[in-house]
């Protein structure tokens, strides 16, 4: 960073300190704010982009559509999930053409990193609102994340697994960069703390089938298995993990909270009982935010539980209006950006901090066990880690 | 080892089931059916319905989800995929993919996008220890059901009247209608028994292969695989054909899990180049 | 049709592209899209529509394209008209090594065998992450400018004109070959091969030939795309790349230059505007929509613009 851009940057930050204290302009309704969010809403990742969309029209629904003297106008695109340059071309139409503010949404890395160029050159700020790569905040001083990165959600149950008695333990990841991520940063703190990996698997993206992986960490003799695979893929690993009988052959599994995602939790059943996860939100968060944010959902979407994906959505929703009210209105990139970094506060997750060196989150990381409360399945948190952030940067 | 090649097996016959219906189309009516997966999606849908919203014990709704699958075949037969017979390939596939469009659209509207996920009634969980191996209850009881299915269709091939004309028709459509065989008839029945074969397969397969909207497409390949490295004119070639790729699709990721994907793609265009017209071929006939 | 109206048709076609780019000004980066899938469905159409052979694995050749530039804009190396030479030649040496595998067998077989050996690339993409960049796409693609003057913009302006005018040139010379003695002998190979056999035509060495310049023109489509948008995914070897194509000369009409690339305009259009009115159901309107061309339409929308012109003239 140069100095200039450093000695703005401080300046603006103390701008944004102060703003909260100036009393509000009364501008009048300027023209609303656009806000482009892109998201799978068909394809294998569809989930994804309903439990982020709804989570955005629950956050509309909650504060109202005025942040800073604008309106919020959101335009929802579908990307399909699939395809980057679908995306990219979406992003760039979105500037050109409907003149958005804001980007927002981007379900998986590789969506994001296509994307991170046009944000650059278009000067708009683009929040992450699910993909989780560490390296995608570094692909544009315009990129600021809302929902949590690989590293930083594995470090913690490598831990827990290194205190609880657990020396030998395989990895199992979907082969693509989040995957690779959490296999890393898994296998770094996990072997430092005196463990061993001695199986490493890496399955496809597409169409994988578990059987065959399971039964070679079956056959293996670990003590513990540590899984990462996309949130969705959770309860196919979870049905061949019960079937081929690891839990009978001494195999605890141990994951980040993908694995055990809220959407269809309560449908893995029986197996899916006691399964420690390391992850960020967790749809029974015991705190009168989650609780509110809970029964808003249920009102927008009655079918669904909210997820990880949803939070980071909403919570999305929530800086760019906070960015907003930073600049009283102003829709200048730059200067959303700088208004939007280092914000804090209270998410139904927990605490949560925007750095405002990297612009990623820092935010609370707990672990759970998967457990029935009143018929249903819940990640129940029973340990926290205060305030981790990515450490890859 | 053993227990890699029941699994295996399991999952070819599973793969059978699931296509044999689209080599009886492909081989008698000469038609491409992208489609036919989604009659694999309509079954398995209607199985999770029936199981989790209606208490449905899983056999009667296994069997419902068959039943509905073939209904679901004998109607779009009637009134759309006749008026394709004897067209162009090309117009077939668009056709055939513009209904998988909407049955995918259709589903994912109904049911959302999401994976659809079943839970075993108790006597097919679990799985057996016999020391040397262990053997999953559920991949045991596909591996009877599949092979009684392919027993019986292999028998009802060559024993019934229906079999004959079927087979006549397959050999030469036009001499058979020559003879007075209803061949229009006998494919209408016999697609609607492939649907409900697939949907059958669909809702067996709900458990390990999987469901959600994407299901018609994404197995889609393996279904062409199974037709055309089989040969579309046996039970036995593409029957075969499915345990070979089954087996050898579980024991590549077993064994050689870098590679993945890899192993199935290179045995089919391997097979292919030796044997081009399927497995059994009887010589250069078609 | 008389050479008139035809004349003034296509006049009509190349006008509207042209004008699209003061009218469309907020539309360029989707048409420029639309524009590199034109020229991927038209070498497509050198294949199946002329010479009569189906392939469900022609991505294979958009994809080589496209990682061909990438890498090689990646590595240093971004000067865009090279880039697509380069692109194209690695497509058309990887078509004459398949064509031999490929024209094996029967029609069923070529249709597998192409699925495969493209199933099989995807797969190899997807391993060499180190130098594709696997699953997550490549990246770091940096284009220079187009003869060191023309920077490819937000706005499209310069993916747009560049791609249209590769289009132009392109179809130009896929015009040329189609009815030169050779584009005859395929239409010959494709209305009865045995004949053309019997005439003495080495439809073997023909069929190569054409397999081959399919690939070069798809995978300079492939470099087209990947050197707008910098950024090579994965997806350019989905299976799903040669179902569209496919879908969309169909739709569009085989056999006819101007029939692939209207089929891909039509496609891209519909399916733009209906992803954009209800992004979730988007897949529904298509499907309905293909159907119903399958079952009225025979040669595409061009066979029955045809038909109607000529209802429409008498006779």
């Amino acid at each position: 960073m140069s100095s200039l851009s450093r000695r703005r940057l401080l300046g603006s930050a103390a701008l944004v300190a102060a703003a909260p204290s100036l009393p509000r302009p009364a501008i009048a309704q300027a023209a609303p704010v656009r806000i482009g969010l892109i998201l799978p809403m068909t394809g294998p990742f569809a989930s994804t982009g309903r439990q982020i969309d709804a989570a955005v029209r629950t956050w509309l629904r909650m504060n109202g559509e005025s942040h800073g003297g604008r309106r919020l106008e959101v335009l929802l695109r579908d990307d399909t999930g699939v395809a980057p340059d679908t995306t990219r071309r979406l992003a760039q139409e979105l500037v050109v053409r409907e003149r958005v503010n804001v980007l927002a949404g981007f379900g998986l890395t590789p969506l994001a990193l296509s994307t991170a160029p046009v944000a650059t050159e278009a000067r708009v700020p683009m929040v992450v609102m699910a993909a989780g790569t560490s390296i995608i905040v570094q692909r544009s001083p315009f990129i600021l994340r809302t929902s949590f990165t690989l590293p930083q959600q594995t470090m913690p149950i490598a831990d827990w697994a290194a205190s609880n008695g657990i020396t030998s333990c395989a990895t199992m990841v979907t082969d693509y960069a989040p995957g690779h991520d959490s296999e890393a940063a898994f296998k770094r703190r996990f072997t430092e703390r005196g463990g061993q990996i001695p199986l490493e698997l890496r399955t496809p993206l597409r169409n994988p089938d578990y059987a065959p992986f399971l039964q070679r960490v079956r056959d293996a003799r670990v003590q513990a298995l540590f899984v990462f695979v996309p949130s969705g893929e959770g309860a196919n690993v979870m049905k061949q993990f019960d079937e081929r009988g690891l839990a009978q052959a001494g195999i605890r599994l141990i994951g980040t909270g993908d694995l055990t995602d809220d959407d269809i939790l309560n449908e893995m059943g029986d197996p899916a009982i006691g399964v420690i996860t390391s992850h960020f939100y967790s749809a029974a968060h015991d705190s009168p935010e989650n609780r509110e944010y809970v029964a808003a959902f249920r009102q927008i979407a009655p079918n669904m539980r909210p997820n990880f994906m949803s939070v980071g959505g909403f919570d999305g929703m929530r800086l760019i209006a906070e960015g907003l009210r930073g600049t009283d209105g102003n829709t200048d990139g730059q200067r959303l950006v700088d208004a939007m970094r280092g914000k804090s506060w209270m998410s139904p997750r927990g605490p949560i901090t925007i750095d405002a060196n990297t612009r990623d989150i820092v935010q609370d990381v707990y672990i759970r066990r998967v457990e029935r409360r009143d018929g249903q399945l819940w990640n129940i948190e029973f340990d926290r880690i205060p305030q981790v952030r990515d450490p890859g940067t | 080892m053993l227990t890699v090649l029941v699994d295996g097996v399991a999952s070819g016959m599973l793969l059978f089931v699931l296509a044999c219906g689209l080599s009886v189309t492909l081989g008698l009516m000469n038609f491409v059916n992208l489609a036919h997966g989604a009659f694999g999606m309509a079954g398995g849908y209607l199985c999770v319905v029936l199981l989790n919203q209606h208490g449905v014990p899983f056999i009667p709704a296994v069997a419902a989800a068959a039943l509905f699958a073939a209904a679901l075949g004998f109607v779009l037969e009637r009134t759309l995929y006749r008026q394709l017979y004897g067209r162009d390939h090309l117009d077939q596939v668009l056709f055939s993919i513009g209904l998988v469009f909407v049955m995918s659209a259709v589903v994912d509207w109904l049911m959302g996008a999401r994976q659809q996920l079943i839970t075993l009634p108790a006597w097919l969980q679990g799985r057996w220890d016999f020391g040397f191996m262990t053997v999953g209850v559920y991949r045991a009881f596909l591996i009877a059901v599949c092979g009684a299915i392919v027993l019986a269709l292999h028998l009802g091939l060559v024993r019934t009247r229906f079999g004959a004309r079927l087979r006549a028709a397959v050999d030469d459509a036009v001499v058979a209608r020559g003879l007075g065989i209803p061949v229009t008839r006998i494919f209408g029945v016999t697609f609607a028994l492939g649907s409900g074969l697939a949907g059958l397969g669909g809702a067996l397969g709900v458990e390990v292969l999987g469901l959600d909207p994407t299901f018609p497409l994404k197995f889609m390949v393996y279904f062409l695989i199974v037709v055309a490295v089989g040969g579309a004119n046996t039970i036995v070639g593409p029957f075969l054909a499915a345990l070979l790729l089954g087996v050898v699709d579980v024991a590549g990721k077993y064994y050689v899990p870098q590679v993945g994907a890899f192993v199935i793609y290179t045995a089919m265009v391997v097979l292919l180049l030796v044997k081009p017209h399927g497995l059994l071929a009887r010589g250069a006939a078609r | 049709m008389s050479a008139a109206l035809r004349f003034a048709l296509q006049a009509l076609f190349w006008g509207g592209w042209a004008g699209a780019y003061f009218a469309l000004p907020e539309y360029l980066p989707l048409l420029a899209q639309i524009a590199i899938i034109a020229l991927f469905v038209l070498s497509l159409d050198l294949l199946v529509g002329y010479a009569g052979f189906v392939t469900l694995g022609h991505a294979a050749f958009f994809g080589l394209g496209a990682y061909a530039a990438g890498i090689l804009a990646q590595q240093g190396w971004g000067e865009p008209i090279s880039g697509l030479l380069f692109g194209a030649a690695v497509a058309a040496l990887v078509g004459l090594l398949t064509a031999p595998l490929v024209l094996r067998g029967g029609d069923l077989t070529g249709l597998m065998v192409t699925l495969g050996i493209a199933m099989m690339l995807f797969e190899a993409a997807n391993r060499m992450a180190w130098l594709t960049g696997g699953a997550d796409g490549l990246q770091g693609v940096e284009m220079w400018e187009i003869f060191g003057v023309w920077r490819f913009d937000l706005f499209g302006r310069t993916a747009f004109v560049y791609s249209l005018t590769v289009l132009f040139l392109l179809y130009l010379l896929a015009r040329l070959i189609v009815s030169s003695p050779f584009g005859l002998a395929l239409r010959g190979i494709k209305g009865n091969r045995r004949r053309m056999e019997a005439l003495g035509t080495p439809v073997r060495a023909r069929l190569v030939a054409v397999y081959t310049l399919s690939a070069a023109y798809a995978g300079i489509a492939g470099a087209l795309l990947a050197q707008t948008t910098q950024f090579v995914s994965l997806d350019v070897l989905d299976f799903h790349r040669s179902a569209d194509a496919l879908l969309m000369l169909v739709l569009g009409g085989m056999g006819s230059l101007y029939g692939a690339m209207l089929g891909a305009i039509v496609f891209m259009v519909a399916h733009h505007a209906l992803s954009e009115l209800t992004p979730q159901f988007w897949q529904f309107w298509i499907g309905i929509a293909l159907i119903a061309l399958a079952i009225a339409g025979r040669g595409g929308m061009l066979g029955l613009a045809g038909r109607l012109l000529a209802r429409w003239g008498g006779r």
